[in-house]
């Protein structure tokens, strides 16, 4: 009970004097995750929607894929782009072993299959909805795309919402490619993990707490944004 | 948006459509020609709609010919479909106006004038920022009928659109397929409601069993149809 007091203290005296290394690893964990999202956004929206309007052999194989890999353990996606991007490895010449850029690379691996599924269910659902208005205007594959993903723009919000969550609290992976070097690859939960190994229990708590009001908080903002845009709801 | 060439006549030959091995339309052969209304009647799950849906295109054939007067790309930019289910799009009023005409490379602010004309002319000008998924299903149906007619289509198909609108609604919704024929856009459209065929046809296509078992002006139609199976519908009697 005292050391969650104390937890809350010590956050709510980090937070309040601006604690330049809290700070520091907290726009660190955003850059990271918030870089992750919006690079499986890129991969992961186009992808759902084509998947979802296109009919080609062995799509069925490719989206039960896209679920299988949804639940890929991010230690081992971790290992394997540890091994891809060490010394020894196919891009050990590129020196990212150890980055913010590596850590970025897994989480992109570990969020792009939830952010490609959710949106192919989402533009599955639209598709049918809008599948014979779209067959009778002659629409194109690429109007057709384009239509399902500015209506469907919400739902896409979302699956980027998800994909943004899994990352920011995700410590498997970045902790084996980043290190958790400190003033480098030391983000929340790895802080979070490294102070609780060392029995800081208030540092840790209090890091955890800011990490789940950053989460809250980016929700918000994202619910909001949507929100004024749209001024009606559907 | 308007051809230059009439698009007209359609001739159907032999047609069949087939959905998951079955046949369930045709062989129908028939020629759409001249101007007016011409209403598909029949008992439920004759074909009205298969029928409609072939002609348009949205169905294949799976035998059979079908010809428009011009090529089919030609064709298909003068034609429309309202279904019976109105689709609304998660957007606005005025923007699912002016979908079509955004499609074929209108620029958004002519389409979006252009569907500001048209949802006044079918009641729904002071509703054209509302989110066209909230509407009624009166409503829904009218906003359909402009983004139907807001290309200026040579032909408009509907597919039972007053089915489950209050009287009031169909109302509206038929005096706007009057004026849309007087502006001289042919009208195929299917009805399971024989008052409103009385109102509407200047010619009945009656359809039975995936067969257009006749096709007859309105008045003769309704005076006394040639077939036994027909006249069991206009008696309301079961169709066998
Ligand atoms: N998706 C479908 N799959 C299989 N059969 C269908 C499908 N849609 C319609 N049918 C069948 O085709 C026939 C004609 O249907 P339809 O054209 O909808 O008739 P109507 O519009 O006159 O009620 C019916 O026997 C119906 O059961
Ligand atoms: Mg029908």
């Amino acid at each position: 009970m005292s050391d969650i007091a104390d937890g809350f203290a010590t956050a709510a005296r980090l937070v309040v004097s601006l604690d330049a290394e809290l700070i520091e690893i907290t726009l660190r964990s955003l850059y990271v995750t918030l870089s992750a999202t919006a690079v499986a956004s890129v991969i992961g929206l186009p992808l759902g929607a084509w998947l979802a309007i296109t009919r080609f052999p062995g799509r069925r194989y490719v989206i039960a894929m896209l679920n299988a890999l949804m639940g890929l353990p991010p230690v081992v996606v971790g290992l394997i782009v540890y091994i891809m991007l060490s010394r020894s490895g196919p891009f050990g010449v590129l020196g990212l072993l150890f980055t913010p850029t590596a850590m970025i690379i897994a989480q992109v691996i570990i969020i792009t299959p939830l952010v490609a599924s959710i949106a192919h269910q989402a533009m599955r659902e639209l598709w049918a909805d809008y599948h014979d208005l779209l067959i009778s205007l002659h629409a194109s594959r690429r109007q057709r795309i384009a239509t399902l993903v500015w209506d469907g723009r919400r739902t896409l919000l979302t699956a980027q919402l998800a994909g943004f969550g899994r990352g920011i609290g995700e410590v498997g992976a970045i902790m084996i490619v980043g290190g958790n070097i400190d003033n480098a690859t030391r983000v929340l939960t790895t802080a979070i993990s490294l102070e609780t190994g060392r029995g800081e229990f208030a540092l840790a708590l209090a890091l955890g707490f800011i990490l789940i009001g950053l989460a809250v908080v980016v929700n918000l903002c994202i619910h909001v944004l949507s929100r004024t845009e749209q001024g009606s709801r559907w | 948006m308007v051809n230059d060439h009439t698009i007209l006549p359609l001739t159907l030959q032999e047609i069949m459509v087939k959905r998951r091995g079955k046949h369930i339309l045709g062989p129908v052969s028939l020629t759409l020609q001249g101007t007016g209304i011409s209403v598909v009647v029949g008992p439920n799950g004759g074909g009205k709609t298969t029928l409609l849906r072939a002609m348009h295109g949205l169905d294949r054939i799976s035998a059979g010919h079908k010809a428009w007067a011009v090529s089919d790309a030609q064709a298909h930019v003068a034609q429309s479909f309202v279904f019976q289910a109105p689709i609304m799009m998660r957007r606005n009023v005025r923007d699912n106006i002016a979908y079509p005409l955004v499609l074929r490379g209108v620029n958004r602010r002519d389409a979006r004038a252009a569907a500001d004309v048209w949802a006044a002319r079918v009641g729904l000008g002071s509703a054209v920022l509302r989110a066209a998924t909230v509407l009624s299903g009166g409503e829904k149906q009218k906003l359909a009928l402009a983004r139907a007619l807001v290309t200026a289509p040579q032909v408009l198909f509907l597919d039972e659109p007053c089915a489950n609108l209050d009287g009031h609604a169909t109302q509206e919704i038929e005096a706007i397929l009057h004026a849309a024929c007087a502006d001289g856009t042919r009208i195929v459209m299917s009805t399971h409601d024989l008052g409103q065929a009385r109102r509407l046809a200047d010619e009945v296509l009656f359809v039975h069993a995936g067969q257009v078992v006749e096709i007859l002006p309105a008045a003769a139609f309704f005076a006394g149809p040639a077939s036994a199976q027909a006249a069991a519908f206009l008696n309301g009697d079961l169709v066998l």
